[in-house]
């Protein structure tokens, strides 16, 4: 039988199918963080049983970490207490974690992928929805609860049932100006934010091929943002060329023969998906989002829909936003570059590039946070810190910041912050926020204007 | 993991669509080391404002609605992974959550944690909502043995899905971990024919 990429890493992967139930599906790779994780070890701790697989387990602190003065001792009293556990978790079960301040330390799904330790044919599990990021290499990678994060210490498995298959196809060649970010934030405006459930999504065609590893997680990062489960993109020479020499990475003659392997991971031809979707790459420009959920986006230079529906109505009066409006000139004192979306070296690369030899707009307040210490240093090799301050530019510490604004980080109550995240939700960067969802080139030039500006005009 | 086998309840409405998880709990009460008391955070910023007053036209705050069923719209539960969701609405009081449509990830952790996903037409969302506002003390009826949801004042029922799995934990209390931890032989047998 014809196989998709899908079936193929999932059938290889089950240990035993329940009759009338689900799978138990055999998981490579655990990656946990502070905060989903203390009550699943809380749980192993009143079962009386410890972690099945700690090899298989690597633990980082992200989500509730301050981004600056990481040295000191971390000033909220509960955080600490939450990071604290997660060391005591980890030392107990014999876990690797890179916390604070290690050169390991990031963002879960920026430092796992840049150490080599997401590999393709896996499958990788996290106590985080943009787990689906890791897909990006080919694998299975997919967002658990604190239960199953629980079930997967037990017994490296979970019993999961057979997502349905779809794949979105984008062939063309992207316009000037137009980034990975773009090319799904599309892909979500005209899909819906439930399209995807259900089904794990399967993204192909030359844009894809033709993208950087950087731009494919972007890609599957958001994936979660259509209600798929996971994203995938087959492994290819992009693919294998990034793992190369990484940490983590198998090397000599062992990466020789993954990759043969690798090499046989792809959708046969004529294997069949429950759905289908084509775009042309030319369709696409710059996107930004108007409303609370991602799927509410348009593109920079077009009006918000006109659309009467209560849920809709109540997005755009959050926002304070109407039916028809343009949101070209309207003023932004805030802007976000960071997250698992896009806080990789690319991002910040096509950041500087813009902002070189540029200022920030006076009322503009502007957040740089790389998505790892790797990251991080890579920024000072290349001499973008100096790019990014000379713009006037605050550049912070990693973690993920004012993407769920757990620390410090947080956007004022009814100001409008153009963010690389990806969410949108109400209140989402802070109480009373509103995030308009957008590439690091658009948040870039945003900065820079003070302003929502069709800067496609401006490129060369 | 508590039992569910049946309940006939009033419901509490909330009709909206793409309820995401963060409105549900927001990221800054995901400091918590323990389950306990997320009941108090359930909608915060919906229940609340700045001000720590309550917000009377939000249906939890109305005293008209009361009850162990919450019935919301479409797409309920979409955006984050975090369990914590479902276990604020547990804690909150709630037994069972009605919409057309969940997210992936809420209805398995709503699974996990004994609070019943119950998916309908949306043609049956319509007429719940309808029956609470024409009468806030309206009762449902959840069979989960029988997989029947009953609006009992309109004498109106529709069949729902779940797992055949999952209503066998429901139904008897049983959780994954104890059902995966006595496979433990066949997960060690199946790591020793692996490629990767």
């Amino acid at each position: 039988m014809k196989k998709t990429l899908f079936d193929k890493i999932w059938d290889s992967h089950v240990v035993e199918s329940i009759p009338n139930g689900p799978d138990i599906l055999y998981i490579d790779k655990h990656l946990i963080h502070e905060v989903t994780s203390p009550q699943a070890f809380q749980e192993l701790k009143e079962r009386k049983i410890t972690v099945f697989r700690p090899d298989k387990t690597i633990a980082t602190a992200d989500h509730n970490t301050p981004t600056e003065n990481q040295h000191l001792p971390v000033k909220d009293l509960l955080s600490r207490k939450q990071l604290q556990e997660l060391t005591q978790n980890c030392k107990e079960n014999n876990i690797s974690l890179y916390g604070l301040g290690h050169p390991f330390n990031g963002i879960v799904h920026v430092m796992a992928p840049e150490l080599g330790i997401t590999q393709p044919g896996m499958t990788v599990v996290c106590g985080d929805s943009h787990t689906s990021t890791h897909g990006a290499f080919g694998t299975i990678s997919f967002g658990i609860g604190t239960s199953q994060v629980a079930q997967v210490f037990a017994s490296q498995s979970l019993l999961v049932e057979k997502p349905k298959k779809l794949r979105v196809n984008v062939n063309g060649k992207l316009k000037n100006g137009v980034t990975p970010k773009d090319v799904i934030l599309f892909i979500i405006s005209e899909l819906g934010t439930n399209s995807g459930t259900g089904y794990f999504c399967e993204y192909a065609g030359n844009v894809f091929e033709k993208m950087s590893m950087e731009g494919r997680m972007t890609v599957c990062n958001m994936s979660i943002e259509m209600g798929a489960r996971g994203g995938l993109i087959a492994p290819d020479e992009t693919t294998y060329n990034y793992l190369k020499g990484r940490e983590f990475a198998p090397k000599g003659e062992k990466f020789e023969q993954l990759q043969t392997y690798w090499e046989s991971l792809k959708t046969d031809e004529d294997a069949k998906f429950d759905q289908e979707y084509y775009f042309d790459a030319e369709e696409i420009e710059p996107m930004i989002t108007y409303g609370t959920n991602p799927g509410m986006g348009i593109k920079i230079t077009a009006t918000i829909p006109v659309n009467k529906n209560k849920s809709t109505e109540k997005a755009l009066d959050y926002m304070g936003f109407s039916p028809g409006e343009s949101l070209i000139n309207k003023p932004i004192n805030y802007i976000f570059i960071g997250s698992c979306t896009n806080s990789r070296i690319e991002d910040f690369r096509i950041a500087a590039h813009y902002i070189k030899g540029k200022q920030k707009a006076t009322n503009v307040n502007a957040l740089i946070v790389p998505g790892s210490q790797q990251v991080a240093a890579q920024i000072k090799a290349e001499g973008l810190h100096i790019i990014f301050e000379e713009a006037g530019f605050q550049l912070r510490q990693p973690g993920c910041s004012a993407c769920l604004a757990m620390n410090d980080d947080k956007i004022p109550a009814g100001e409008y912050c153009v963010s690389t995240s990806n969410r949108n939700f109400e209140g989402r960067q802070g109480q009373g926020s509103r995030t308009i969802l957008a590439s690091p080139l658009t948040a870039a030039a945003t900065a820079i204007a003070g302003k929502i500006v069709d800067f496609t005009k401006h490129l060369n | 993991m508590e039992k569910f086998i049946t309940l006939t309840h009033t419901a509490v409405p909330l009709e909206m669509e793409n309820i995401d998880t963060d409105q549900i709990i927001p990221a800054r009460f995901l400091k918590a080391t323990d389950k306990a008391g997320f009941g108090d955070n359930l909608f915060r910023d919906w229940r609340y404002d700045q001000e720590e007053n309550l917000k009377k036209n939000f249906p939890l705050n109305q005293e008209k609605y009361q009850g162990e069923i919450l019935v919301a719209g479409d797409n309920f539960g979409c955006g984050s992974s975090r369990e914590h969701a479902a276990w604020a609405i547990k804690a909150y009081g709630f037994k069972v959550v009605v919409s057309s449509y969940f997210a992936d990830i809420f209805k398995g952790n709503s699974l996990n944690n004994g609070l019943l996903p119950v998916q309908v037409s949306p043609n049956f969302l319509m007429e719940t909502f309808k029956a609470i506002e024409e009468k806030p003390t309206t009762k449902i009826k959840i069979d989960l043995e029988n997989q029947v949801i009953k609006l009992i004042d309109k004498n109106l029922e529709e069949k729902f899905e779940i797992d055949t799995y999952k209503k066998m934990c429901l139904i008897n209390g049983f959780d994954d971990i104890d059902f995966l931890v006595n496979k433990l032989d066949k997960i060690k047998t199946f790591e020793k024919h692996q490629t990767l």
